[in-house]
């Protein structure tokens, strides 16, 4: 490996602006370190060749004003990136090409960045091990046959794997941050309403959220930067203040009140994860915050509220994918047969799944029971936030409820699947911001995450936290390279 | 209660979706499965309180009513799997 592949996106920018290392150097470094990945299969489609060109009339007329000057990043293929194919893990957009740009992207662009390539995911994001992508399996680079996480399980492994200095994600129940822990790097889930949605292939669109992954929790105050913004092409984007989360990145937490929420000691909890709880609620003690046990007493509702509200909306958003305007398209003997046999063939098992979950709970009869009931639930949750937030200024949990799992492990066990996101959710509902952070192993040697969970626009705050932690808890990751060609 | 296969036949019409008589059969256990733990909420009495549509608690803005986008026929046409001049087509739907 290259020293330059180890470096993090803040040291890149640093030696870039210092005129130590050239654009062309780093974007080579991490190209030729992604040639040789094939066995993580984190790529879904390269840039390799246009980012290098880009990389190199960069270093011809360098701009070291922006944030991120010429620094090579891959990103989920999720986002559509204007004629670069994007195909959401999909067989339905096998050959979509974006005539343009997702904001989060542009943002990406406009600040220096280059884009080298689109990272696997699960099919239109729905998942947790990176399983019901059209194009195979990801492997995590932690250990062979393990599940990086998902939905956002590509950029997890590209950049544990350091096939990228950084990278973006989305979550909309846990998809970065779930990855992020499977993984040993960090994930932010922003506010809902800070990135712009525009140009991300929706799922479900009260819940989406864009945010960063990366290996530190600098990179990632970074990253954010360049990812928020306002846009007015996404109805639900709102206008606040956007913070300059890197250069107010401040470890000092004194006095800062830190939520325990006694519901998230689940049943069956293995003992390293406790423990690891434990740990950083003494890190916060050490560092002069205030701990103090809370309730969130609907939290066991959050998952069976997510698996109505989450699915009707995919009903919706991918009612779009008719074999008509773009996609896929397979032959029928008329409209409806094309329409039918279309979307049976582009779909997988899991989105035609959601699908149907989504089509059912919205049907004639079954709306007020399944929909408006799961709408009225995720207010009760919401409100347990807001009365917890009336005594503390943040929450830990722990990310997950167990390690990354073997491949295969879960795939014929649909309810054992969305387990896995349990402590995740409920900030989704909520619309809050959470950060997960890299925070010890278990007894595999495999990656466990804290969550810290935040008041909505309140991203500097669990940023500042996580930076207390991340300093104290003395975290590495171990990663060897049995995957390298 | 429990989802019949008559039933999931019936959504997977509703939905567009064909699916044949053995992953239908999968697909009802499947579903079952997963309805019997969303099943939980029943437990809430919600009488009392209002849905919650969306997080993002702002009112949708308003903006002039003016073109903002020219010229993207052949953007919007690009990706269609079959066209025909300015056309998308589609198997035939009027006799």
């Amino acid at each position: 490996m290259s020293e330059i592949n180890n470096l993090k996106l803040c040291d890149l920018v640093d030696k870039i602006k210092n005129k130590k290392l050239s654009s062309k150097d780093i974007t080579e470094a991490f190209i030729n370190r992604s040639k040789k990945s094939s066995k993580l299969n984190s790529y879904i489609t390269d840039n390799f060749d246009n980012a290098l060109n880009r990389a190199k009339e960069f270093d011809e007329k360098p701009d070291f004003n922006k944030k991120i000057p010429g620094i090579p990043l891959a990103v989920k293929d999720l986002f559509c990136t204007k004629n670069l194919r994007t195909t959401a893990g999909s067989k339905i957009l096998e050959n979509f090409i974006p005539t343009y740009e997702s904001t989060v992207t542009q943002n990406i662009i406009d600040h220096g960045g280059i884009i080298i390539g689109k990272l696997n995911c699960d099919e239109f994001a729905m998942g947790s091990s990176n399983e019901t992508s059209n194009y195979g399996n990801v492997q995590n680079p932690i250990s062979e046959n393990l599940v990086p996480g998902g939905s956002s399980g590509g950029s997890s492994a590209a950049l544990a794997a350091k096939l990228t200095p950084a990278t973006i994600g989305t979550d909309t129940g846990g998809s970065i941050r779930q990855p992020a822990s499977f993984t040993g790097t960090v994930g932010l889930k922003p506010t809902y309403g800070s990135c712009s949605r525009y140009g991300i292939v929706a799922f479900a669109s009260s819940l989406d959220q864009a945010g960063p992954m990366t290996h530190d929790v600098k990179d990632c105050a970074l990253l954010l930067e360049v990812m928020s913004s306002f846009d007015t092409k996404d109805s639900t984007s709102v206008e606040f203040t956007r913070g300059n989360y890197l250069n107010d990145l401040n470890e000092n937490i004194k006095g800062k009140k830190i939520g325990i929420p006694k519901e998230y000691k689940v049943d069956g909890m293995p003992k390293e994860i406790e423990d690891l709880w434990e740990k950083g609620i003494k890190i916060i003690k050490d560092n002069g915050g205030d701990v103090i046990d809370i309730s969130l007493p609907n939290t066991n509702y959050a998952l069976p509220t997510y698996y109505i509200v989450a699915p009707a909306e995919a009903s919706s958003n991918l009612a779009r994918y008719d074999g008509v305007k773009y996609g896929f398209r397979s032959k029928g003997e008329n409209l409806i047969d094309m329409y039918e046999k279309t979307r049976s063939e582009g779909f997988g098992d899991e989105v035609k799944r959601r699908i149907m979950i989504g089509t059912y709970v919205l049907s004639s009869g079954y709306y007020d029971a399944y929909y408006l009931k799961a709408q009225k639930v995720r207010r009760l949750i919401k409100n347990d936030f807001d009365e917890a937030y009336k005594k503390v200024d943040a929450i830990l949990t722990p990310s997950t409820p167990s390690s990354a799992f073997k491949i295969g492990e879960k795939l014929n066990d649909p309810v054992s699947m969305y387990l896995n996101d349990i402590f995740t959710v409920p900030i989704n509902l909520a619309g809050l911001p959470a950060i997960s952070i890299p925070a010890g192993h278990d007894n595999n040697g495999f990656p466990l995450g804290l969550q810290i969970i935040g008041k909505a626009f309140d991203e500097q705050n669990i940023l500042n936290i996580a930076y207390s932690i991340e300093k104290n808890i003395g975290y590495k990751n171990h990663i060897n390279d049995w995957w390298i060609k | 209660m429990t989802i019949d296969l008559k039933t999931v036949k019936h959504i997977s019409k509703l939905s567009r979706i064909s699916i044949e008589e053995e992953k239908a059969k999968r697909l009802t256990n499947d579903l079952n499965s997963i309805f019997k733990f969303i099943e939980k909420l029943n437990e809430l009495d919600t009488s009392k309180t209002e849905p919650l549509t969306s997080v993002a608690e702002t009112t949708l803005k308003l903006r002039k009513d003016k073109i903002e986008s020219k010229n993207i026929r052949e953007d919007i046409l690009k990706n269609s799997p079959e066209k025909s001049k300015d056309f998308f087509v589609v198997p035939k739907v009027v006799e």
